[in-house]
C-alpha cells in the first residue's frame, strides 16, 4: 500500500504535527518506501495466532484504593509553560471564540 | 403531523463515576471541589516516564455495577487506549476499553407493556475507562484554563441496545439504571456534580422498517428530563428533515437547554479516528469465575427483588412498593421501622405521610433523618397499645424531629398518655353531658348520631388523653 | 589514585575500596569528572554528558561519606560513579530525552531504578547523550550533536544509548544506564566494546523510564566488564508496584553463575568464602570475583538465521572464535533455527512507533515542555510546539506510527504485526524448551560506522537485526566484547529464556574469562 500525500497531511493532522507542503512530499516518499519493507508480513498466515497482548499469565496488578502523597519533589510551576490561580493556562480552541459556546 | 409516520430509534450512553477514594491509575484523591490542579500527581498529570497501576476498588465496583445490570463479566477485558488532543487530557489518550470490555450482554426492565409483560430494554456493553480534566473556556478572556483533578477518577459507560422507542422510555430507562446503580451503592449518581452523564444515539425509520436509519449524537444534557425534552427535539428535527426530502447527517449535537433546541457541535477540531490499541502499561484484567462468583454473592437485593419481598413480607400493595423503594435508603428506613415495629401498613402510612413531609419541610435526606426507625417503631407501637392517641402521635413525631428525644418521654413530658381507665372517663362523660346538657339529652333519648359529638366534647376535655375506644364504648352503654 | 587506574577499576573494586576506607567518595568522583576531562567527553569533543554538575555531585558525596563515615550501612555500589541515559527521570539533574521538546525540563519524580542504585551507594554523576526518545541507532539523532565513539572519533557509538556506552567505553564511569526498545543497549555496547545487558522485560521497573514503546522498553546496564554488569542488574531489578508490567520474579546474585551450577539462593553455595556487607539490617554477602569457569552441561544454540551468507567474515570469524571456546569449556554447540527472525524488523518498525505514536501526544506544551504559541488559538500551538520540538526521526515515527493505527489500516499492519510477534517469541519458547539454554549470535551486522555514514531510514533501521527479537520475545540479552576488526569493537550476543539471566551471565562471565584481552584485540 503507497502512502499518498493526502494520507501524510491526514495522519499529520491526527498527530498534531504541522507538516508544511515541502516536507509532506519527502514524507510521503519516506514512509511509502518503510511500508514497502511491511509488505512481506501479509504472505504470513496468522489466522490462528493469538496477538501478542500483555505478557504474563497473571493479569494485570491491583492497587489498594488508599490515598498517596503525589511525591512530587518540585511544584507544577516550576515546569508549566504557563500558570494561572492554579490553572494551567492554553489558548482557546478557534471554536471557543464565540463565547455563547464557552463553558459548555 | 410528519412525526406520525416515523419511530423514534434510540440507544443510550451513561457515563458513571465509581465511588472510590481515589483515582483508577493512581493515588490521588477524586473529592470534588478542591482547588485546580491540587489532586494530581505525576500519573494524573502524564509527567515523562509516569506509568498506571490500577484501582482494585474501581474493579470491584464495575463488576457490582456489571453483575446488577445483568451483564455477563468477562474473565479477560482488555484496557485500550483511545488517541485524540484535547488540553484537559493529559496523555494524549483516554484508557478505556474497547473490544474487550468488562462485561456484555446485560438487560433493565423499565415497565410493563400493554399486554402487562415487562419492556426489557438491552444493555450492550459496560467498559471502565478514565475521566477527562476541566476545561473553563469562560474564566479568561482568549485562554482556556485546564484543572486536572478530575483527570484520571474511574468510570464506567454503560451503554445500551438501539432499544428504546419513545422519550418517556429513554426517561424510564435512566431512571431504571440511576436506581439499581444506587442500590448497588457503586456511585453518587448525581448529574449536578457530574458523577452520571448521558449521551444519546438517535435514528428515526418508518415503522416496520428493521433497518436502521443514520443516527446523531445528542450530548451536554444536565437532567433526565433535559435528555427526554433533547429526544423529542431532535426526533421532530430528523423527522422534518426527511419529510423535506433531506437526509440525516451523522453529526454530535448539544442540547441548547435555554432555548430547547439542539445544535451542532464545533467544539472537537479535526477528523475522528481514535486509533485504539491495547493499553502496553497495562495487563489484561483478570478476573476469575471465584472472583465473579465472589462479587455475584456480595450483591446487594436490587429494586425489582426489594419491591417483591416487602410487598410479601408486610403486606403493603405493588403500588405502594413503587413509592418506598424509589431510592435504597427509604426502602431500608421503611423496612427498619416495619420490622421493629411489626406493623408493615402502619410504618407506611407514616414513612410516606409524616417522614416524608418532615422531609421535604426541612429539605434534609433519609439517611440524616433525625428519628431513627426503632424510635419511629416505639411511637407506632405507643398508638397500637392505646397509650397514646393517632392525633397526640402526631404531636410527639413533631416535637421527637424537634428534639430528638424518644417518644416515650416526648409523651410523658407533654401528658399525651391516653387515658383507658374506666373512672377517669366515666367523669369526663359525666362532665361533658352535665355541660352540653342540649346534646346529651337527646343522645341519651336515641338519637345516635350524636354519639360523635360526644365522643370529640371527651377527647377534648381529656386533652387528646382518652380512649376514643373506651369513650365510645361508655356512651354506647349510656345511650342503650 | 591516578585517572588511569580509575578508568581501570571495576564497580566492585570501587566499592570495595570506598567501604574500606582507602578512598572517599568525592576521590571516586573527582577522577570520574579528571578522567571525562582527559579524554574530552565535552560537547566540543565526544559529546557523551548532557547534564553534569560536578560540584553538586562533590558536594552530594561529601555529605553522603559524613553521614555514613559513624554508620556501618554501606552498599554494593559504595561510592561508584554511574551515569543515566537522559530518558531515565531524576531528581537534580534535567531529563530531556535528547530532545528539544524537554529542554531544561527536570524531573519532579525519579526513576525507580535510579532510586535503587542510590540506595546501593551508587553516585550519579551525569545524564548521557542518546537519539531522541530513543529513536535511532547511531546517537545521531539527538537534538544536541552527535555522540563519538572513544574508539575512532570518526565513527558513531552505536545508539540510541550511545552516550552511556560511550562513557563506559572511555573510562569515565565503570556501570552507566541505557534503555532498550530494539537494540539501543547491545549494539552500541557492541559497537564501543563494553558490555550491554537488555533484561527480561518485566525484570526492571520502567516507572521513570520516559516511555518509547511500552511493550518492548527496558532498563539495560552497560557495564566495563560483565561485573559490572551484573552487580547494576542486580541492584536495580525486581518487582516495583509502580509499574504494572514488572515481574514479581526472585533475582539471584549474578556474581555466582561464574561459579557454575544451577541458581543458588542468595546465600551463596557451600563452601565459598565471602565479604559480607550490610544493607540496612542486613547482611549481604559478596562473592569472590570470578574465576575462569566451566560450561559442563551447557548447551548453546548457534541460528542459522543470524549468521547469513552476507554476515561480513571477519564478525564470521570472531562469533565463531568465541563457539569454539565455548565448546572448549565444555559446552555443547547445536545448530538451530528461529526461522521467523527475519520478519523482526518489519513487525517492530510498525509496532514500535504505533505505540511511540501515543506515547509522545504527551509532549504537548500544556503542562511542561516547550510550547510555541504563533498565538492562532489551540490547534496552532500543538502544531508548532510538536513540529519545532521533535527532530526528524521522531517526526517520522510518529507519523508512521499513526498510520499503522489509523482506520483502514489497523488489521493489515498493527494487528497483524501483533500476531507475527507472538509467532516470533514461539521461535524462542521452542527452542529453550528444546533443551538449549542459550543462544549465541553476532549483536550487529557490522562494527560501528561513520557519521552522517547512514541517511536511508530503513537502512539505519537494519543495525537492530540481530538485537530486535530479543526485545520483540521479551527474552534476556547481552552483547559482550569478543575481539576487534580493524581497531573496531565487536560484540557477540548471548540470550536466554525468561528470567534466566543467570544462565545469560554465567555465559558471560565464562566468555570473558576465556578470550581475557583477546576480547579486545
Amino acid at each position: 500500500m503507497a502512502v499518498t500525500r493526502e494520507d501524510v497531511l491526514h495522519i499529520a493532522d491526527l498527530a498534531r504535527l504541522g507538516v508544511d507542503g515541502a516536507r509532506a512530499d519527502a514524507l510521503t516518499k519516506e514512509l511509502s518506501a518503510i511500508l514497502a519493507h511491511m509488505e512481506v508480513l501479509s504472505a504470513v498466515d496468522t489466522a490462528s495466532v493469538p496477538p501478542t497482548d500483555g505478557i504474563g499469565a497473571e493479569g494485570t496488578p491491583l492497587r489498594p484504593d488508599e490515598r498517596v502523597s503525589p511525591l512530587m519533589e518540585r511544584t507544577l510551576e516550576s515546569f508549566a509553560p504557563a500558570m494561572r490561580d492554579g490553572f494551567f493556562i492554553v489558548p482557546r480552541l478557534a471554536t471557543h471564540e464565540d463565547p455563547a459556546e464557552s463553558g459548555a | 403531523m410528519s412525526r406520525e409516520r416515523y419511530e423514534m430509534v434510540v440507544g443510550l450512553e451513561v457515563h458513571v463515576q465509581l465511588k472510590t477514594r481515589t483515582k483508577a491509575f493512581c493515588g490521588c484523591s477524586t473529592d470534588f471541589g478542591a482547588p485546580p490542579n491540587v489532586n494530581t500527581c505525576p500519573v494524573c498529570l502524564a509527567l515523562p516516564g509516569a506509568l498506571p497501576v490500577l484501582n482494585e476498588r474501581a474493579v470491584e465496583l464495575a463488576t457490582r455495577a456489571a453483575l446488577g445490570l445483568g451483564c455477563k463479566v468477562n474473565p479477560v477485558s482488555i484496557f485500550a487506549r483511545k488517541n485524540y488532543f484535547y488540553p484537559d487530557l493529559p496523555k494524549g489518550y483516554q484508557i478505556s476499553q474497547f473490544d474487550q470490555p468488562l462485561a456484555t450482554g446485560g438487560s433493565v426492565a423499565i415497565g410493563k407493556n400493554e399486554a402487562g409483560a415487562d419492556v426489557q430494554i438491552g444493555i450492550t456493553r459496560l467498559h471502565m475507562e478514565e475521566d477527562a480534566g476541566k476545561s473553563i473556556h469562560d474564566r479568561y478572556p482568549g485562554a482556556t484554563a485546564i484543572d486536572l483533578n478530575r483527570a484520571g477518577v474511574p468510570l464506567i459507560e454503560i451503554v445500551s441496545e438501539p432499544d428504546l422507542r419513545t422519550s418517556a422510555d429513554a426517561g424510564a430507562y435512566l431512571r431504571t439504571v440511576k436506581q439499581i446503580l444506587q442500590y448497588l451503592d457503586v456511585s453518587d449518581v448525581s448529574m449536578e456534580e457530574g458523577s452520571l452523564r448521558v449521551d444519546a444515539n438517535i435514528s428515526v425509520r418508518p415503522p416496520g422498517q428493521t433497518k436502521l436509519g443514520t443516527k446523531t449524537e445528542v450530548k451536554n444534557m444536565n437532567s433526565f428530563s433535559a435528555v427526554e425534552r433533547a429526544l423529542e427535539a431532535e426526533f421532530e428535527r430528523q423527522c422534518a428533515l426527511l419529510d423535506s426530502g433531506g437526509r440525516v447527517e451523522q453529526q454530535t449535537l448539544l442540547w441548547d437547554g435555554a432555548r430547547e433546541t439542539v445544535r451542532p457541535s464545533r467544539t472537537k477540531e479535526g477528523s475522528h479516528d481514535y486509533r485504539y490499541f491495547p493499553e502496553p502499561d497495562l495487563l489484561p484484567l483478570k478476573q476469575d469465575e471465584k472472583w465473579i462468583g465472589d462479587a455475584r454473592s456480595h450483591l446487594p437485593e436490587l429494586p425489582d427483588a426489594r419491591k417483591k419481598r416487602l410487598v410479601q413480607e408486610f403486606g403493603i400493595s405493588p403500588v405502594e412498593v413503587e413509592q418506598l423503594t424509589a431510592t435504597p435508603a427509604l426502602a431500608e428506613y421503611f423496612e427498619a421501622v416495619a420490622r421493629v415495629s411489626g406493623d408493615g401498613k402502619a410504618a407506611y402510612n407514616w414513612v410516606m405521610g409524616e417522614v416524608l413531609a418532615a422531609l421535604r419541610a426541612s429539605s434534609g435526606d433519609i439517611t440524616h433523618f433525625r428519628i431513627r426507625p426503632a424510635d419511629l417503631a416505639q411511637l407506632l407501637n405507643l398508638v397500637r397499645d392505646a397509650t397514646i392517641s393517632h392525633t397526640a402521635a402526631k404531636r410527639v413525631f413533631a416535637l421527637m424531629v424537634e428534639t430528638g428525644k424518644l417518644p416515650a418521654q416526648v409523651a410523658a413530658d407533654e401528658g399525651l398518655l391516653q387515658v383507658g381507665d374506666e373512672d377517669a372517663i366515666a367523669t369526663w362523660v359525666d362532665e361533658v353531658l352535665r355541660e352540653h346538657p342540649e346534646e346529651g339529652t337527646r343522645y341519651l333519648a336515641g338519637e345516635k348520631k350524636l354519639q360523635g359529638v360526644l365522643v370529640g366534647f371527651v377527647m377534648k376535655k381529656s386533652k387528646g388523653r382518652a380512649d376514643p375506644k373506651r369513650v365510645n364504648q361508655l356512651l354506647s352503654a349510656r345511650g342503650g | 589514585m591516578s585517572v588511569e587506574s580509575f578508568g581501570k577499576l571495576g564497580a566492585a573494586a570501587i566499592a570495595s575500596s570506598v567501604r574500606a576506607g582507602d578512598a572517599s567518595r568525592s576521590d571516586m568522583i573527582r577522577a570520574s569528572f579528571e578522567r571525562a576531562r582527559e579524554i574530552g567527553a565535552g560537547p566540543d569533543g565526544l559529546n557523551i554528558y548532557l547534564h553534569s554538575d560536578e560540584q553538586a555531585s562533590l558536594e552530594e558525596a561529601d555529605a553522603i561519606q559524613k553521614r555514613l563515615d559513624s554508620a556501618t550501612d554501606v552498599g554494593v555500589l559504595a561510592g561508584v560513579p554511574v551515569a543515566i541515559k537522559d530518558n531515565i527521570a531524576s531528581l537534580g539533574l534535567p531529563t530531556t530525552c535528547g530532545s528539544k521538546i524537554l529542554a531544561g525540563y527536570v524531573s519532579p519524580f525519579e526513576a525507580t531504578a535510579i532510586t535503587r542504585l542510590r540506595a546501593s551507594g551508587a553516585l550519579i554523576v551525569a545524564k548521557t547523550n542518546m537519539d531522541e526518545f530513543a529513536m535511532g541507532s547511531s546517537t545521531e539523532n539527538s537534538a544536541y550533536g552527535p555522540t563519538r565513539n572513544p574508539h575512532d572519533v570518526r565513527c558513531v557509538p552505536g545508539g540510541s544509548s550511545g552516550g552511556s556506552a560511550a562513557a563506559v567505553a572511555a573510562g569515565i564511569t565503570p556501570i552507566a544506564l541505557g534503555s532498550e526498545t530494539g537494540g539501543s543497549v547491545r549494539q552500541p555496547a557492541a559497537f564501543c566494546g563494553v558490555v550491554g545487558v537488555k533484561p527480561t522485560y518485566g525484570r526492571v521497573s520502567r516507572y521513570g523510564l520516559v516511555a518509547f514503546a511500552s511493550s518492548l522498553d527496558q532498563i539495560g546496564v552497560l557495564g566495563r566488564t560483565v561485573d559490572d554488569a551484573a552487580l547494576g542488574l542486580e541492584t536495580i531489578a525486581g518487582f516495583d508496584k509502580m509499574d504494572s508490567t514488572s515481574s514479581d520474579v526472585d533475582v539471584p546474585i549474578y556474581r555466582l553463575s561464574a561459579l557454575g551450577g544451577l541458581p543458588p539462593d542468595k546465600r551463596g553455595p557451600e563452601g565459598v568464602a565471602m565479604e559480607s556487607i550490610r544493607i540496612g539490617r542486613t547482611s549481604v554477602p559478596i562473592p569472590p570475583p570470578p574465576s575462569a569457569s566451566t560450561l559442563e552441561g551447557v548447551v548453546i544454540g548457534r541460528p542459522k538465521e543470524y549468521f547469513p551468507d552476507s554476515l561480513d567474515a571477519s564478525i564470521r570469524d570472531l562469533c565463531e572464535r568465541s563457539l569454539d571456546r565455548f565448546r572448549s569449556m565444555g559446552a555443547t554447540i547445536r545448530d538451530i533455527s528461529l526461522p521467523r527472525s527475519p520478519l523482526a524488523i518489519p513487525v517492530y518498525y510498525i509496532l514500535a512507533p504505533a505505540e511511540a505514536s501515543s506515547n509522545l501526544a504527551r509532549f504537548d506544551g500544556v503542562r511542561y515542555g516547550l510550547r510555541v504559541d504563533p498565538g492562532k488559538g489551540l490547534k496552532a500551538m500543538y502544531e508548532a510546539t510538536r513540529s519545532q520540538g521533535f527532530g526528524p526521526e521522531v517526526t517520522r515515527r510518529v507519523l508512521l506510527g499513526t498510520y499503522v493505527l489509523s482506520a483502514g489500516y489497523y488489521d493489515a499492519y498493527y494487528k497483524k504485526a501483533q500476531a507475527v510477534r507472538t509467532l516470533i517469541g514461539d521461535d524462542f519458547r521452542s527452542v529453550f524448551s528444546s533443551g538449549v539454554n542459550a543462544i549465541f549470535t553476532p549483536t550487529t551486522p557490522t562494527t560501528a560506522f561513520h557519521v552522517g555514514a547512514i541517511s536511508d531510514p530503513y537502512e539505519m533501521y537494519l543495525n537492530d537485526i540481530f538485537t530486535v527479537t530479543a526485545n520483540l520475545a521479551g527474552v534476556p540479552a547481552m552483547s559482550v566484547p569478543i575481539g576487534r576488526v580493524r581497531r573496531l569493537p565487536v560484540g557477540g550476543q548471548i540470550i536466554t529464556a525468561h528470567f534466566d539471566e543467570y544462565t545469560m551471565f554465567r555465559v558471560a562471565y565464562a566468555l570473558e574469562a576465556s578470550l581475557g584481552a583477546e576480547a579486545h584485540q
